[in-house]
């Protein structure tokens, strides 16, 4: 059977679960051959295994992920022309669309982004796309080369097909000429709760909330869900938050099956970033605010009472339980 | 040193955006077209380079249909010193591959030292142009910045990138995309838009590229669009005024979509 290239996001072998739904599209294409670069590549072998990886392709040396983006897309390539995929599959993230450019333009395959669903149809590959925030649905078909498709998380529900990967080791490319050079690498301080662009639900707050200290109250809330915290623009630049936990245009693009945004007015460039949420609640206390436009449930009032009691609510029936 | 800055016209982002049935391009006559506000900080970030570096000329280049020119206008107003602006009929419907082909040997032809773009349109939101033309012009690729210096034949970047942050170096000639982070771009100033009127802007055909037809537009693209399907959202948009009972009613209504 043909192969389906994944690349695989991880931090030091801890596998992005975008990676998974990946795998699992693959899956339905050919054999999901999963690729991956950078310090613990090797530690990730197991849990792709777990998601029907027949094989890994591990190159660890740190000389691939010290030249910004050309040297993954150097390795790549190579990969590429070695074992004519069906596809290569990167997950959707700002590097992500990165390295499916590059590669797209050295390998001379179409590119698209933000795919939800890929399929074949007559013995060619179609995929599908959330366009505009996911007001248009915009089928594609990939006229020359290899496909090279970035995989939007939460597009599908990953599942399990365990099998016992092969491990394959590459050997590091040789990357000539003018490149970015990384010097250092500084992490978002980890927060105990899930990846923002991971989490099944988000719990954002913006301006409404007020105050650093009052982001506690969304913070409860979020733990008494299990979801991740999210802000809007406003919050994060009023320092409230890091700027890793803005959601929208020029933040993260987050699809959870539930996203509650609290005192929040509902900006384009934050809708752009959250309305493919499946489920939106947002408390609001301005009943003329844009968020109610694009809310399943929206709720006027203020966000100092309404949250923690919500949160209580949400304790009181997980005690029950 | 030669800055390039890519400026790219997209529809008003408040304007509903559609694809036009039978060929799938987007409505452009639906919506008013405005500057890709991500690309405001690219010309912010070119004039303050400029600023410091002596003997800096900054270039504003765009691809697109006749009223595209006004986003070069806009450029020159703030106070970029030339305007290109490539426009064919035959460019009509080109995807991100025919887009980095066309712009690659306009920026080739301008002569360059940095190209400085936006970091996505606002409205394909694709983000893939700038490490396709760094990959296209054999240029370092430095993405994503937050902070950047040029320091005589080098440069470094402050990368954020996902939930972590990158100090970058690169050697020039190099591509750098900026995040809205890294400044506040100025308004033009009444002097700047009447200088704006005497600047030297240059208008190139597929053909002055030296790229065939067949390999540009619809024809040269690696993809196709074969359907697309409005979907309105299907929200319940439910509103209620607390009074009270709001706590209640979110739980009732998120355990009767199973969400708790
Ligand atoms: C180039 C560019 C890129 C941008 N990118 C992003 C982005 O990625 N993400 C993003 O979020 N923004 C982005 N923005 C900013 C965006 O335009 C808005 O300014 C921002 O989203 C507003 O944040 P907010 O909703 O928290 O604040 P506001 O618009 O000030 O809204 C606060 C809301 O809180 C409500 N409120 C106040 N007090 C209470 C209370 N006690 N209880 C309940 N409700 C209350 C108010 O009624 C109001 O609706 C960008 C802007 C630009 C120019
Ligand atoms: N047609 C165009 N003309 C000029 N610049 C463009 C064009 N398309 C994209 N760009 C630049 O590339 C950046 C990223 O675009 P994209 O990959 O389309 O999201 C934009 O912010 C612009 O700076």
């Amino acid at each position: 059977m043909s192969q389906v290239l994944v690349v695989v996001d991880h931090l030091d072998g801890v596998v992005s679960r975008p990676v998974l739904e990946a795998l699992t599209a693959a899956r339905g294409l050919g054999e999901a051959v999963a690729v991956a670069v950078g310090s613990g590549s090797g530690a990730a072998v197991e849990r792709l295994g777990e998601y029907g990886a027949t094989e890994v392709v591990v190159c660890e040396d740190p000389s691939v992920t010290s030249v910004l983006v050309a040297g993954v897309v150097e390795l790549l390539a190579r990969l590429v022309g070695e074992r004519a995929p069906l596809a290569v599959l990167v997950p959707s993230t700002p590097e992500g669309k990165e390295i499916a450019g590059r590669l797209a333009v050295r390998i001379d395959g179409g590119v698209l982004t933000d795919v939800v669903e890929v399929r074949w149809d007559g013995g060619e590959l179609r995929a599908v796309q959330a366009a505009f925030g996911g007001s248009t649905m915009v089928t594609s078909r990939v006229r020359r080369g290899v496909p090279v498709l970035t995989w939007r998380p939460n597009s599908l529900a990953a599942t399990p097909a365990p099998v016992s990967p092969r491990v394959t080791e590459a050997p590091a490319p040789t990357i000539s000429g003018g490149h970015a050079r990384v010097r250092a690498t500084r992490m978002a301080a980890a927060s105990g709760r899930p990846a923002l662009t991971e989490a099944s639900v988000v719990v954002a707050g913006g301006r409404g909330v007020g105050s650093a200290e009052n982001f506690r109250l969304i913070e409860e809330l979020a733990d008494a869900l299990g979801a991740a915290v999210g802000a809007s623009r406003a919050a994060t630049d009023a320092g409230w938050l890091p700027h890793t936990a803005q959601v929208g245009q020029t933040g993260a693009t987050v699809s959870p099956d539930l996203y509650i945004a609290c005192g929040i007015s509902g900006a384009i460039q934050h809708l752009a970033g959250m309305q493919t949420a499946k489920t939106i609640v947002a408390i609001n206390k301005d009943p003329e605010a844009p968020i109610f436009q694009v809310a399943d449930f929206g709720v006027v009032g203020d966000l100092h009472t309404i949250v923690p009691q919500l949160t209580a609510e949400i304790r009181a029936r997980r005690v029950q339980e | 040193m030669r800055v390039v800055v890519l400026v790219k016209q997209v529809p008003d982002t408040w304007s509903p955006k559609r694809l036009r049935p039978g060929d799938f391009l987007l409505d452009r006559a639906a919506a008013d077209g405005v500057v890709n506000e991500l690309d405001t900080y690219a010309v912010e970030e070119a004039l303050r380079i400029k600023e410091k570096h002596d003997d800096t000329t900054v270039i504003a280049l765009t691809m697109g249909p006749p009223p595209a020119v006004e986003v070069v206008r806009k450029a020159l107003q703030m106070g970029a010193d030339e305007g290109v602006h490539v426009v064919d009929d035959a460019l009509a419907g080109s995807d991100a591959m025919v887009s980095s082909l066309v712009l690659a040997a306009a920026i080739e032809r301008i002569g360059f030292d940095l190209v400085i773009t936006g970091v996505e349109s606002t409205d394909a939101r694709m983000g893939v142009l700038p490490a396709m033309l760094a990959e296209r012009l054999g240029a370092a690729q430095a993405t994503l910045a937050a902070e950047v210096k040029v320091d005589g034949r080098e440069i470094s970047v402050r990368r954020l990138a996902g939930g972590r942050e990158f100090d970058v170096v690169a050697p020039l000639p190099a591509v750098v995309s900026v995040v809205e982070k890294i400044n506040e771009p100025r308004y033009p100033s009444f002097k700047g838009i009447m200088a704006a009127k005497s600047k030297p802007l240059t208008t190139l055909s597929a053909a002055d590229l030296g790229l065939d037809s067949n390999r540009v537009g619809l024809a040269g693209s690696a993809t196709e669009v074969v359907a697309a399907e409005e979907r309105s959202a299907e929200r319940a948009r439910v509103v209620i005024h607390d009074e009270g009972d709001a706590a209640a009613r979110i739980v009732e209504f998120l355990a009767s979509r199973k969400l708790l």
